[in-house]
């Protein structure tokens, strides 16, 4: 079930979580019924909206963390944000 | 209407992202001084101050913590959730909500400002950091912004006061109008795609009044290539960090020479002038070497207060906790809970209320119960007093002090304990429960401003200062009157004090610390020492200053104790739970005092048996 959804998103743009630093792209959709959180799918989708993460928003992967490359900093639209890439399979982007 | 001249304050909040400069607002509006740091968080209470407009209409100001939304995720959330929505107990609804925006980030503003028009309260909109915006040439049409929202828009550099006279008069002319009756609530918790749908709206309209310059400012991502560096980044964080405990120890010397030579001279001044007996006793050595030993510190304090106010202003607290959010993460830590723990080197308790960002209640808790173990500023008296008296002045590899390589060690010893605890509550408690998201804005980076850290040093100067005048120094006056009485026999062959009430506590004490190496006057010190951890340095200041000696309390300790005691009475002072107000304060914000108990006992356990292992192994070693 899980892999269907999953596979059906990456068809209109990558997970952010899987694109490396300089990465730049637009951002196609977000969805986080498959990211494993403390948090309810629909609260993670909330708070990536809330920071400025929404369908059509600009994202340019800054930085990268040294263990696991992990989490990363990313420009969207004028702020910088950080987040795991665990949550940011949420944002497809391409 | 309602009509609000001279009659009743009109209540006005300012409520917004975080970050974007309301409590700079608040202090520009009400004269206040409450602190003001360049990242998310800094404000976790709500604060009242008053103002009065120049038409003279009088005005009472909220400070609210930041939040992007009304749902409140988490308790500092919750705070601005319910003072908006007058949901507190007694408290009416504000008057006016003054929606505050960070005029080079207008997105997540304008979707603040149009959820905030739901609740139907009347809104006043203040572009804020404006001086930024037009250093970058970003170009803001502000009436059409008006025109578009229908709520009154104002533009203001709030750290330099600058566009308040127009604010002022906004909001004369809104209350001499009679400000309109509040609209229905219909405000409801947005869905995703509610917030998808303001998002849109929001930066439709950032589209049209927001005109972007051509070349976009780049000098943060710049310096972020070197301080977000994967290598480097970390390397130039364990470098701050060393510097700074470096510094502590090595830049204050001194000053701190300096002023203990100023209450030696005072000990000696009142020595001449006071006769000897009780009246002299008392104020040599309860009040000059207890009270004095305490101050002696200051300069410590505020190079410690320095660094961390300048890394706070300059936005490098963000940074910190991206560098180090595998290993938090690691240690089972939420990624928020770095700027908690480094606020902590300053002081537990606002470290401990920091921790109200943290919306999971778990990751929260194990926050709160950790803090207490990074080394907080009052520890810096007694490692440097231990540290001074038997670790040698020397240079090591050339360009470390032995001193202060042993204070990084003790720093780095509150750190690792503190994951180390929270790392082990994960594991025994919570195993299998996913790492909690971290997802935060890395702000901009700004020139600390020289008069706000003047602010805040002064700020923490006169805290400290107010400490040693009230809580040591009513401290010293009890254990000056408890190791002066009774007084010894006349024909007495020990030192008087042995014949106190100081020497009994002390002595009935005394059998539980013995194993851990503790004399009797260090028992009796550590009572008084529970009310904040510098008074045990005063106390001990005094019991010995009392029984004979040299003024300095150092000389005497390191003639003594042996090495094995003084390691021991240092890795205490790791893990004790010595201060009776973080204990209070974590009742308060763990809501109930079984966690104030639980940091307690666990504390106390750690210090037991860590210092009972060192002063053991340091007597097989030899030093005892
Ligand atoms: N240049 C400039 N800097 C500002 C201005 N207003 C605030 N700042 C800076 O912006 C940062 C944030 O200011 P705060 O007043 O702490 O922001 P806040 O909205 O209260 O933040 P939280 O309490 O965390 O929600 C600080 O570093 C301020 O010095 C301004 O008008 N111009
Ligand atoms: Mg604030």
């Amino acid at each position: 079930m899980k892999d269907t959804v999953l596979a059906a998103e990456v068809i209109d743009g990558m997970p952010l979580g899987q694109a490396r630093r300089g990465f730049a792209g637009r951002i196609s959709r977000i969805v986080a019924d498959h990211v494993p959180s403390t948090l309810p799918a629909h609260e993670v989708e909330r708070r990536l909206i809330e920071l400025g993460f929404v369908e059509g928003a600009e994202v340019h992967i800054l930085h990268e963390g040294l263990f696991g490359r992990d989490p990363i900093a990313v420009r969207v639209n004028g702020a910088t944000v950080a987040l795991r890439r665990r949550e940011a399979m949420a944002i497809f982007a391409g | 209407m309602h009509d609000m001249t001279e009659v009743a304050a009109a209540r006005v909040a300012l409520v917004g992202v975080p970050n974007c400069g309301k409590t700079a607002l608040f202090n520009a509006l009400t004269g206040s001084r409450q602190k003001v740091g360049n990242y998310a968080g800094v404000t976790v209470e709500r604060k009242i101050g008053s103002a009065r407009t120049p038409a003279g209409r009088r005005l009472d100001v909220i400070d609210l913590p930041g939040t992007y939304s009304l749902r409140a995720r988490s308790p500092d959330e919750e705070v601005t959730r319910d003072v908006v929505m007058g949901r507190r107990a007694g408290e009416p609804a504000p008057d006016l909500l003054v929606a505050v925006a960070d005029a080079t980030n207008m997105r997540s503003a304008l979707r603040l400002v149009l959820e905030l028009k739901e609740t139907g309260r009347p809104i006043l909109l203040v572009l804020n950091m404006i001086d930024i915006a037009t250093y970058r040439g970003i170009g803001i049409d502000a009436a059409k912004l008006e025109a578009e929202l229908g709520i009154p828009v104002v533009t203001a550099t709030a750290v330099r006061k600058a566009g308040m006279e127009a604010l002022f008069a906004r909001l004369d002319r809104l209350l001499a109008e009679g400000l309109p009756e509040p609209a229905a609530n219909r405000w409801q918790e947005p869905s995703a795609g509610d917030l998808r749908a303001a998002q849109r709206a929001a930066d439709r309209l950032v589209a049209a009044i927001v005109r972007h310059p051509p070349r976009p400012d780049t000098a943060t991502a710049r310096i972020d290539s070197v301080l977000l560096h994967p290598v480097a980044g970390l390397i130039c964080l364990l470098t701050l960090l060393f510097i700074m405990f470096q510094a502590v120890f090595t830049w204050a010397q001194p000053l701190m020479g300096l002023i203990s030579a100023g209450f030696d001279f005072a000990g000696v001044l009142v020595k001449e002038v006071v006769p000897s007996g009780l009246v002299q006793s008392f104020l040599v050595d309860g009040i000059i070497a207890g009270v004095g030993s305490v101050i002696v510190f200051l300069p410590q304090i505020l190079i410690l207060f320095l660094f961390i106010l300048l890394l706070e202003d300059l936005g490098y607290m963000a940074r910190a906790a991206f560098l180090m959010d595998k290993i938090m993460g690691g240690a089972g830590l939420h990624g928020r809970a770095f700027i908690p723990l480094l606020s902590s080197f300053a002081c537990a308790i606002p470290g401990i209320m920091a921790a109200r960002v943290i919306d999971n209640r778990r990751d929260r808790l194990t926050t709160m119960l950790v803090a207490p173990l990074m080394t907080c500023s009052a520890r810096i008296p007694v490692y440097t007093l231990i540290i001074g008296a038997f670790i040698p002045a020397r240079t090591v590899w050339g360009v470390f002090s032995l001193q202060g390589l042993v204070m990084f060690a003790l720093y780095a010893a509150g750190i690792v304990s503190a994951l180390a605890v929270s790392a082990a509550a994960k594991f025994l408690f919570w195993r299998k429960a996913p790492t909690p998201p971290f997802m935060m804005d890395l702000p901009d980076y700004k020139m600390p401003r020289l008069k706000s850290i003047a602010i805040g040093l002064w700020t923490r100067a006169r805290i400290f200062l107010k400490r040693a005048g009230t809580t040591i120094f009513s401290m010293m006056v009890v254990i000056w009157v408890l190791a002066t009485f009774p007084m010894a026999p006349a024909n007495a062959t020990e030192p008087g004090i042995a014949y106190s009430f100081a020497a009994m506590i002390g002595k009935f004490i005394h059998p539980l610390l013995a194993p851990i190496g503790f004399n009797w006057q260090m028992s009796v010190a550590l009572v008084p020492g529970m009310a904040a951890r510098e008074v045990a340095v005063a106390a001990l200041g005094t019991v010995y200053a009392i029984q004979g000696g040299e003024a300095q309390v150092g000389h005497i300790l390191a003639s003594q104790w042996s090495l094995a005691t003084a390691l021991s009475f240092l890795v205490w002072y790791i893990f004790a739970p010595q201060c009776a107000s973080t204990l209070a304060v974590i009742k308060r914000e763990a809501g109930g005092a079984k966690w104030m108990w639980l940091t307690f006992g666990y504390m106390l356990a750690l210090a037991y048996v860590a210092s009972f292992a060192t002063y053991q192994i340091a007597c097989l070693l030899g030093a005892g």
